[in-house]
């Protein structure tokens, strides 16, 4: 990183910021029902209840989950070396919903054996620990069973994760049908992929999940830079492969698992993000994965923001997920052709 | 004469059960350029692999600078040693300068942060490269030789003690060949221990101090390669015919394959 660069760091790490701040901000403005600032900001009720309950905690939400979405996007694409990775499309947001959702259904049982004691257990932190689970799990067997005679091949691993998302859906279809149906409900609203309203204490909780996961993703970012150059070379470059995989791994997993358990299964925000900074900071991971981190904040905050306004006058809201599939579905099939084409295949 | 800074005893390996390297040997010492030549699946670029410490042997000791390359950690190794793999490949598009300034990684923090030290050695690599005025671009808009030389920039930036080249010449044309073989020659002349894998023999006599011919997985010759390139040694290995020679001019032992005329029409 030259001066230049560093700068760069700081402009866009700024820039960043400041995005993030004013998406917030626009996001808790805008809304079905006409809020007052300064009545909300006097602590007037109903304004002040809207804005500070409501609005700021969801776009807080989904601020904290485009973030760890976005920056666990950069670093399996760095790691697969191929700009399609992304936890959604590699199956490892699957995981975390599989490992979620199990979690989940175990504890409503438990529950409904022992009674009130085990209605704890059905809270936050466990799913959101079976969500990391699953998603860690998710990851070693995408990259492992992606190696064809010992290499890695991104196409192989990419075509695991969609077979791997197809089989969690359809283990999550049968543990619907299996268990009572509220429970089944209860997973369907989590599982669909929408920004919720979470209390204090689950935001704080999430908050502290993606600030390590991501921190570890930051603090790898150097590292990143020469696995892109593949395993031999990174390793003769001076990087212990295998311990910087694993760790990335890791923040990968505990970023996912932890989008996952606070709002379900959202789609390509970490193939989105990325690949539209890559243009603008270029490919130096020390830029790419904290700017990623921010940028993936704004793009939710505002993603959601549409999802609640687009469809106001019909009185009904998509789920985020919905509005990022729709977005993203298209662009990684755009993604796809462009480096179908032969002078982009180097 | 100085204790060998690669010093590789009786090593074996084996891809599965297929054999690689059958109890190779190999010693070289700072300042020294040696090749390493062989028929396609000889195990030259198997060995070089090893003595970077990317592989494991089965059985033999590999010593590189005093270092178990395979055992010491990969900062440590990658002090001593820098490689340049035959086809560089460069999946995002860093900068000339950028991918230079990666082969500084084993002698930095953790977020990589240049010291006035690391921007000396790359500015000083890129000088030697001829590759000053390229800094700025993209190393995916480069073109072959261009690229190659700035893989080799990388490993003199890493400023190794041992440089390890894979066929540093394929897909080059003769121009790009002779330049990159014109650097390892400097580099070792600049005190640094080099080992190339090489298959144009010719290149290999003119350039190399020393080779070593492996065949099978095993070394069959070594020495200078006016007494190792001999026709006989060349027909055994290769299999093919050959007329040896010398460069009038250089002096240098040259070795053309004999093709059959071709019938007269």
């Amino acid at each position: 990183m030259s001066r230049s660069a560093t700068t760069r760091l700081a402009l866009a790490l700024a820039a960043g910021a400041l995005a993030v701040v004013l998406a917030v901000a626009l996001s808790s403005a805008v809304g079905a029902q006409p809020i007052s600032l300064s009545a909300a900001l006097a602590g007037r009720d109903p304004d002040a209840a809207i804005l500070l309950s409501l609005r700021l905690p969801r776009a807080v939400l989904a601020a904290l989950v485009g973030c760890a979405l976005a920056a666990a996007g950069t670093a399996l694409q760095a790691l697969l070396r191929n700009p399609l990775a992304e936890p959604f499309v590699l199956g490892v947001s699957g995981g975390a919903a599989l490992g979620g959702s199990i979690v989940l259904v175990a504890a409503a049982g438990v529950a409904r054996v022992a009674g009130g004691a085990g209605v704890a257990l059905g809270g936050a932190p466990p799913v959101a620990l079976g969500a990391v689970a699953g998603a860690a799990a998710s990851t070693v067997l995408v990259f492992g069973l992606g190696r064809i005679a010992g290499r890695l091949v991104p196409e192989a691993a990419l075509l695991v994760g969609i077979v791997f998302n197809a089989f969690v859906a359809g283990v999550i279809t049968i543990m619907k049908i299996l268990v009572p149906a509220e429970e089944a409900s209860r997973l369907t609203y989590w599982l669909v992929g929408a920004i919720g309203y979470e209390g204090p204490g689950t935001l704080a909780t999430g908050a502290l999940f993606v600030a390590l996961s991501v921190g570890l993703l930051i603090a790898l970012s150097a590292r990143l830079n020469l696995l892109t150059l593949g395993d031999d070379d990174a390793a003769a470059l001076g990087v212990d492969v295998r311990r910087v995989r694993a760790l990335v791994f890791l923040g990968a997993s505990v970023a996912t698992g932890a989008a996952v358990a606070l709002a379900g299964v959202i789609g390509f925000v970490g193939l989105i993000v990325p690949h539209l900074l890559r243009r603008v900071v270029g490919p130096d991971h020390r830029l790419l994965v904290p700017a990623s981190a921010l940028f993936g904040a704004v793009f939710l905050v505002l993603a959601d923001a549409l999802a609640r306004l687009a469809f106001l006058p019909l009185g009904t809201e998509p789920p985020v997920g919905a509005v990022t599939a729709f977005l993203g579905g298209p662009f990684f099939l755009w993604l796809l052709r462009r480096r179908a084409r032969p002078e982009d295949a180097a | 004469m100085s204790e060998p800074i690669v010093d590789v005893r009786g090593v074996s390996f084996a891809y599965g059960v297929r054999p690689a390297l059958e109890d190779v040997s190999l010693g070289a010492r700072a300042g020294e350029y040696v090749g390493l030549l062989g028929p396609n699946g000889a195990g030259k670029s198997t060995l070089l692999r090893i003595v970077a410490g990317l592989a494991a042997p089965a059985s033999g000791a590999v010593r590189l600078a005093g270092l178990d390359p395979h055992r010491a950690p990969r900062r440590a190794v990658a002090q001593v040693c820098a490689v340049v793999p035959q086809e560089p490949r460069v999946a995002w598009p860093f900068t000339v300068r950028e991918a230079v300034m990666m082969g500084r990684v084993a002698r930095q923090g953790l977020l990589a942060i240049p010291t006035r030290l690391d921007r000396g050695a790359v500015d000083g690599a890129l000088e030697a490269c001829d590759l000053a005025h390229l800094a700025g671009r993209r190393v995916d808009a480069l073109s072959g030789g261009e690229r190659r030389r700035v893989f080799f920039a990388r490993a003199l930036a890493q400023e190794p003690r041992v440089l390890l080249l894979d066929e540093p010449t394929a897909f080059l044309d003769l121009g790009h060949q002779v330049a990159a073989m014109r650097m390892a020659q400097v580099a070792a002349q600049g005190g640094l221990c080099v080992v190339a894998v090489l298959h144009d023999l010719n290149l290999a006599a003119a350039a190399c101090d020393r080779v070593v011919v492996l065949s099978r997985g095993r070394v069959v010759a070594e020495g200078a390669p006016a007494d190792v390139l001999t026709a006989e040694r060349v027909e055994t290995v290769w299999g093919i015919p050959v007329w040896r020679g010398e460069n009038a001019a250089t002096g240098a032992t040259v070795v053309l394959p004999s093709l059959p005329a071709r019938p007269p029409r």
